[in-house]
């Protein structure tokens, strides 16, 4: 039984890594992960509203009517994110200008209302929560790795300290938009490499545990038939 | 608004502020539907037209309601809830009276309630503290701009699919690679407009 709930907590950070594996969430990781620090900061609200949302729509679930779920979950996502970003707001404002837009956006984030949908709704409150902490580190460790990989190559630097100056000219292009995809992909190949595509074949493009899901298979299915 | 202040607004959104290339909104769909071009031009319809009606909707609603009686604290669950509900009708008013443009909008408009280009849009023009007209102009600009994207990016990924790379690379990793190259020829246009129109 121990050895099952451990099984939840480690199963976001590797396994099922929300971000290199499942590829959801992908915005946000991308447009923020210019500076380590700025990654961080996202990979912490998230893991933070992620946790919340998830044990508060598990406690809920049985008085949530079935059809109208995921307008639900949106309000119980929404209202953890206006308070982290209130929060944010009042005691990190240097980290609330950086991150910008982006921080309303984890509502849209489909992460959280894919885990809401996959798994708070089915299990339990104290799995759902562990759950929630598990793909919240998943996701952090992920924009954190990805955030330091683009300020070391893009800047010279990792949270700020100064690691290769005067050895490396640093490339600015790798901190600008084509650098976020280029790392990005790269990194998924690596992933993929060490997996040898096992876990690949079996969830990318799937978006798996996204509630539109349904509908881009649907497009797609309906693309190839016309084509 | 002078005549060149609109251009601005419409040629930045589109080109030097592109949403998806250059700002990162809107990844999911471009990635996951733009595999045909068919199917990458409904979607991007889709897309301008919820983005425009949606603006035309929370600007005033930001303006009037919320800041007016000091709740601007609520305008992410404000937002997202009339995004939702207005995406839900548009698609009941299309079935009922313009069932032709429902069969090819139709299957895209469930999608764009969780896109975040969407809502993005929305809360950017808030944060610019754009007018109505030019938070209107900016949305259709990003909706075009997004088009333009997904239409450039079909053709890409038409290419590459059929091309032998390595193993690790198959899927989603070859993709975000092309994704970096269509994005560094948008960056080439950085700077442009302002030379154009002195701003």
């Amino acid at each position: 039984m121990k050895n099952n709930k451990l099984k939840i907590l480690t199963n976001g950070i590797i396994r099922e890594n929300p971000v290199l594996v499942l590829v959801l969430g992908t915005c946000p990781t991308l447009a923020i992960s210019t500076q380590a620090i700025n990654g961080l900061g996202m990979g912490i609200s998230v893991l933070v509203v992620l946790t919340c949302s998830n044990i508060m729509i598990s406690a809920l679930k049985r008085i949530i009517p079935d059809t109208v779920r995921i307008p639900c979950y949106i309000v119980v996502i929404a209202t953890f994110v206006t308070m982290v970003q209130l929060v944010l707001k009042a005691f990190v404002p240097a980290l609330d200008k950086a991150l910008g837009v982006y921080i309303p956006l984890i509502v849209v984030n489909c992460i959280i209302l894919g885990r809401a949908e996959a798994f708070a709704s089915k299990n339990s409150v104290v799995d759902s929560m562990l759950d929630g902490i598990g793909m919240g580190l998943g996701y952090m460790l992920t924009a954190t790795v990805m955030a330091c990989i683009r300020e070391l190559l893009g800047n010279g630097t990792i949270f700020g300290k100064v690691i290769t100056a005067g050895t490396i000219t640093p490339f600015t292009i790798m901190i600008m938009a084509p650098g976020g995809f280029f790392v990005f992909g790269v990194l998924i190949a690596v992933v993929n490499k060490l997996t040898k595509g096992k876990v690949a074949e079996k969830c990318q493009n799937k978006c798996l545990g996204c509630p539109g899901a349904a509908f881009c298979s649907e497009v797609q299915k309906e693309g190839g038939e016309e084509a | 608004m002078s005549l060149s202040a609109v251009f601005y607004i419409v040629l930045s959104a589109i080109i030097t502020n592109n949403y998806v290339l250059a700002k990162f909104l809107g990844i999911c769909p471009f990635l996951g539907v733009s595999k045909k071009l068919d199917s990458a031009m409904g979607m991007s319809v889709a897309v301008i037209f919820v983005m425009v009606i949606a603006t035309a909707v929370t600007w005033p609603i930001q303006t009037y309601l919320l800041d007016k009686h000091g709740m601007g604290y609520m305008q992410t669950i404000i937002f997202i809830l009339v995004i939702a509900a207005l995406v839900q009708m548009i698609e009941i008013f299309l079935k009922k009276y313009i069932p032709a443009l429902h069969k090819s909008l139709g299957i895209y408009l469930p999608l764009i309630t969780t896109n975040c280009a969407i809502l993005g849009v929305c809360v950017l023009n808030i944060d610019n503290g754009y007018g109505f007209l030019q938070s209107m102009l900016n949305s259709f600009g990003s909706g075009v701009g997004f088009l333009l994207a997904m239409f450039l990016f079909a053709g890409v990924r038409s290419k590459i699919e059929t091309n032998d790379y390595p193993e690790a690379f198959k899927g989603v990793a070859s993709t975000l690679i092309a994704a970096s190259i269509t994005s560094l020829c948008f960056l080439g246009f950085s700077g442009m407009l302002e030379n154009i129109f002195g701003m």
